[in-house]
């Protein structure tokens, strides 16, 4: 006998949405009817891993995703952003008219026609551009889209423009990691590919939540470790990967290249170089061994917080390793000396022989999506096409013979994007045309990038979804998703992968490239502009970078298609591509690698009486970048729906702080109020905030803008902050259904046990 | 013989706790947007640990969940594993959330039924891998056969796979695996509840550096060589290079 279930309830089907999980659940198990029409071979939308999956296509709209396991780095694993990234697709949030504020600042951003937005951006441009010169209108773009994309950015200021500034948000992220490449190995690259790991005796990560933000790169570092490679881990904070490190260097922010400099030492001393590769293929050991003299592992332990026999242990587990690599991201790259924490950390491979062969190298891990191509196909400041410099007399002519444009139209380098702000603040620049960033959570010392945002005569921001900047804007034309275009991008190992088109844009949104070309037409360069697909966009894009640095030449999209992605430089159609480098060569003009001696330099503020504290942010795994995307699907945002002050126990206890309790956390540029997370897992001088979230919950309202002086990056990792338990709820927080996260924390099952008893006092 | 049963080793050493076999598992197509698979912080007060846990499929005694439900609404396929109720024959008595071990099944309160993990059985059925253990980042749950997860390289540094479980007196011997070490033949989870004592065991030391936080100094104390360089707001501790034209 079989009960029917249907005497308890009214059967109903999920409403057709974005997401299939975010309505009432339904008590009816819910099965998936639709015939799946096509799975659509691509890649994820967000970080630089660039992880293969299928979407699901049924009746021209994206439903779900398929592991892909033909994908060689990821074999179908994906991170829980990966596998929602699908929602973002037909999401009711989706822009898909064009607004603009018709009546000056105050007034409400309207529905608009493209005709009328698109006129009114290029007469405008025009008339301020006539008054005050073509560099008062800046472009400000971004790294998570495609080849295509960000070099067509660069080409629009450039040639439909004529403006010098032009820049991206590649320099909040990883512009230090540039720096250090250019200066110490010529070519700006990870110098292996991922899979390099399963080669390494030892591999010591610093700096980088390889855990949280890039989550299938631990199946890599765990297969390593299955094959008895050691795992060293410097962070202030215990991630995922450090909690099972063999060294886990709990160091104190800011402090990296001390704490490399003492490793160096330590191998010097205990004569673990390789004597053989210094002399063969670098210049400038001895100035460096002579600096690193004075840096011996006592004293560096002291300035790191550190035990000096941890240090001296890691320096040999990482010397006497046959192949060792170093893997580095934010968390050295973050600061006012960013370029030169690469740089002690390329020293120490340098000096230790580990570079061109399986298993031995240096690479960043790229946050962004298309943080390694974004930086070398010409968007960037100083920069042309293929790492081409702007100010190189040979490089400016081969591009302006590629464009057809006369040398002298050319303009030369301009702004960075973090001194676009205070630019704007002078009114040198008066308009901005921005596209794919959102510096209203990405910048530091928000409230100065507001009113410098809020001054511009004209504010054009092109998304897909209403970002805390596009709030700002004077005019926001809805732009595409990943899956709505085809294109390139290139992942952190430097592989040259290709995202294909599923569905068209929703509504009026349109693609970005057409976006652009339509303005470019419309400022009267339309022969310069004259693309009708993607395809056409990267054959330019490759003939630009023809020779250079980054040489794409060799690289077809079908090339693409059959070798599951191409490793640059591709100099020729026959040419397979070049996975690792620096196997015979370094990228300089004699081959050879350069040793810089660094000294170490503090934090811009550090700690003092009155803010005693030093305050770090950083990511978490279930969102990505300023949040404009995963905070807007369920999932994600259910797992973290808004920022919290991770804090030690002892630190708690000095303020009175219980786990759960709101605590403001104040420092020189403003303070904020979240939920304190009291935990063991976090070093006691150390507070850490995530920083995806805008508005009042964003933690670079209080984040120091001081500036890298080579590569202009600010030091979001360090600042000078005091703790105290808050009086009442913010106000953010009034609107927050504390039942429904209970609710939510309950679903995600939880252990209470944490929550529940008082946090022990160790004294 | 060659061991030809797919099963699922979990290996909570491996787990960083991202929950993407939860989302994963929200996408499978025979329980769209419910999520059958727990995640765990162990003792998040102490330290990042996680853990999954997801129905073990047992094999002796075969399925308790099964063996207690009056209404013979859970059924064990041939193969082994042990289905998800059927929702016309349960009658939300929730015996099976008594009866198994591991505290697998959830109840759709609305829908008076019980849910659990059916493997993927659309897809494992084909020949695919379960949503969870093909999207694992860090493949902490891995699926295939003993040899596989030996070819995969998982038992060389002294992993083994336990798949025998002690409460108390009750032994519960399962289809899908725990990646335990080599000396370690079951697990007695009642023993090890015990000693966990509920994250009270204040005296572990702490990962992070808690004896040499208050020892630090500046670098100038330490005696180390510093080059200062005062903070400047939203300007370049060097002039940018070639400076923009002044207009």
């Amino acid at each position: 006998m079989s009960v029917d279930k249907g005497i308890f309830r009214g059967r109903q089907r999920q409403q057709d949405t974005f997401d299939f999980h975010s309505g009432e659940q339904s008590p009816t198990p819910w099965k998936s009817e639709e015939q799946i029409d096509r799975y659509v071979p691509t890649h994820c939308c967000y970080c630089g891993v660039q992880c293969g999956m299928y979407l699901k296509v049924a009746q021209g709209k994206v439903v779900g995703v398929e592991p892909r396991a033909d994908f060689p780095l990821n074999h179908g694993m994906l991170c829980p952003k990966g596998t929602t990234a699908y929602q973002t697709v037909n999401h009711p949030d989706r822009l898909t008219y064009p607004l603009m504020r018709r009546n000056g600042k105050e007034s409400p951003l309207e529905r608009a026609s493209w005709d009328e937005v698109l006129d009114t951006i290029a007469g405008r441009f025009r008339a301020i551009q006539g008054k005050y010169g073509k560099d008062a209108v800046a472009i400000y773009s971004g790294s998570s889209m495609t080849n295509e994309k960000c070099y067509l950015m660069g080409k629009f200021a450039r040639v439909a423009l004529g403006t010098r500034h032009t820049d991206y948000n590649g320099r909040l992220c990883m512009s230090s990691a540039t720096g250090a490449n250019e200066r110490s190995l010529g070519i700006d690259r990870a110098a292996n590919p991922i899979s390099d790991m399963l080669h390494a005796d030892c591999i010591f990560v610093i700096g980088a939540n390889v855990g949280e933000c890039f989550p299938i790169v631990t199946s890599y570092l765990w297969q390593a470790r299955d094959r008895g490679c050691k795992l060293i881990v410097a962070d202030p904070r215990q991630t995922p990967i450090a909690r099972t490190a063999d060294i886990f260097l709990p160091l104190r922010s800011g402090t990296d290249s001390a704490l490399l400099n003492g490793m160096l030492h330590v191998i010097i001393k205990e004569g673990l170089i390789d004597e053989d590769f210094i002399g063969e293929r670098t210049v400038g050991w001895e100035e460096t061994k002579a600096m690193v003299e004075q840096y011996p592992p006592e004293r560096v332990a002291k300035v790191c917080g550190l035990r000096p026999e941890a240090i001296i242990e890691a320096a040999r587990m990482f010397g006497r390793a046959n192949a060792a690599l170093i893997y580095q991201a934010r968390g050295l790259e973050h600061q006012s000396k960013g370029v030169d924490n690469g740089v002690t950390a390329i020293n120490l491979a340098l000096a230790t022989g580990n570079f061109g062969r399986p298993g031995a190298g240096y690479g960043t891990l790229t946050g962004q999506g298309n943080g390694q191509g974004g930086r070398e196909v010409g968007q960037k400041a100083s920069q042309l096409p293929g790492c081409r410099d702007i100010e190189d007399a040979e490089d400016r002519a081969y591009i302006c013979s590629v464009w057809g444009i006369n040398e002298k139209n050319l303009p030369h380098a301009g702004y960075p994007a973090t001194l676009m702000i205070p630019a704007m603040l002078r009114q040198e620049i008066r308009a901005c045309f921005m596209i794919c960033s959102n510096p209203m959570v990405s910048l530091p010392d928000q409230h100065t990038v507001e009113q410098a945002l809020r001054g511009l005569d004209l504010f054009v921001v092109t998304d897909f979804f209403l970002s805390e900047t596009a709030e700002l804007a004077d005019i926001v034309l809805p732009g595409s998703v990943w899956a709505e275009d085809e294109g390139t991008i290139t992942s952190l190992e430097g592989r040259v992968i290709k995202y294909n088109k599923a569905v068209d844009p929703p509504g009026e949104a349109r693609v970005d490239w057409k976006i652009v070309c339509d303005l470019a037409r419309r400022l009267g360069k339309g022969e310069y502009f004259n693309f009708h697909s993607a395809r056409e966009i990267f054959d330019e894009l490759r003939l630009c970078t023809r020779g250079a640095k980054s040489d794409y030449w060799g690289i077809t999209y079908e090339k693409i298609e059959e070798q599951n992605g191409v490793f640059w430089p591709c100099p020729g159609e026959d040419h397979p591509g070049t996975p690792r480098l620096y196997e015979e060569r370094f990228g300089f003009p004699d081959g050879k690698a350069r040793f810089h001696p660094i000294v170490y330099i503090p934090p811009a503020e550090e700690p003092d009486e009155e803010y005693p504290l030093v305050l770090t942010t950083g990511r978490v795994i279930y969102h990505y970048l300023s949040g404009n995307q995963t905070r807007r699907v369920p999932f994600l945002k259910e797992q973290a729906p808004y920022p919290w002050v991770e804090m030690h126990e002892q630190t708690a206890a000095r303020s009175g702080i219980q786990d759960g309790d709101w605590v403001t956390v104040r420092t020189r540029r403003g303070e904020m109020t979240a939920p304190a997370l009291v935990v063991r897992s976090i070093r006691p001088d150390t507070l850490f905030i995530p920083y995806h979230y805008g508005h009042t919950q964003a933690v670079n309202q209080l984040t120091n803008p001081v500036l890298e002086p080579m590569m202009k990056i600010p030091e979001y990792k360090v600042c000078a902050a005091a703790v105290v338990r808050a009086p009442q709820k913010p106000e953010w927080a009034k609107d927050v259904d504390e039942a429904a996260l209970i609710e939510a924390g309950r679903r995600r099952h939880e252990l209470p046990i944490a929550h529940a008893q008082p946090n022990p006092t160790l004294r | 013989m060659a061991d030809l049963v797919k099963r699922i080793f979990l290996d909570p050493s491996r787990c960083i706790g991202c929950r993407s076999c939860v989302a994963a598992c929200r996408e499978c197509d025979t329980h769209k947007g419910a999520s059958m698979i727990y995640i765990d912080y162990l003792e998040r007060h102490n330290s990042v640990a996680s853990s999954p846990t997801l129905c073990m499929h047992c094999e002796d005694p075969l399925a308790p969940c099964a063996q207690v439900c009056p209404a013979q609404a859970i059924l064990v396929s041939p193969d082994g594993v042990v289905q998800s109720a059927d929702e016309t024959r349960c009658i939300y008595c929730e015996n099976c959330g008594y009866a198994c071990p591991f505290g697998v099944p959830k109840f759709n309160v609305s829908g008076h039924y019980m849910q659990k993990c059916n493997l993927c059985y659309d897809r494992t059925s084909q020949g695919k891998g379960p949503m969870c253990a093909t999207v694992c980042p860090t493949q902490a749950i891995f699926y295939g056969t003993y040899e596989e997860w030996v070819a995969a390289g998982r038992a060389k540094q002294g992993a083994k796979p336990v798949n025998t479980f002690f409460f108390g007196q009750q032994r519960v011997q399962t289809r899908n695996y725990v990646i335990m070490r080599e000396q370690d033949e079951e697990l007695d989870l009642m023993a090890l509840v015990e000693e966990a004592n509920l994250g009270w065991r204040a005296g572990l030391p702490a990962a992070t550096a808690n004896q040499y936080a208050d020892a630090w100094v500046d670098a100038e104390t330490a005696g180390i060589p510093q080059r200062e360089a005062p903070p400047q707001p939203w300007t370049p501790r060097q002039p940018l290079e070639p400076a923009p034209v002044q207009r």
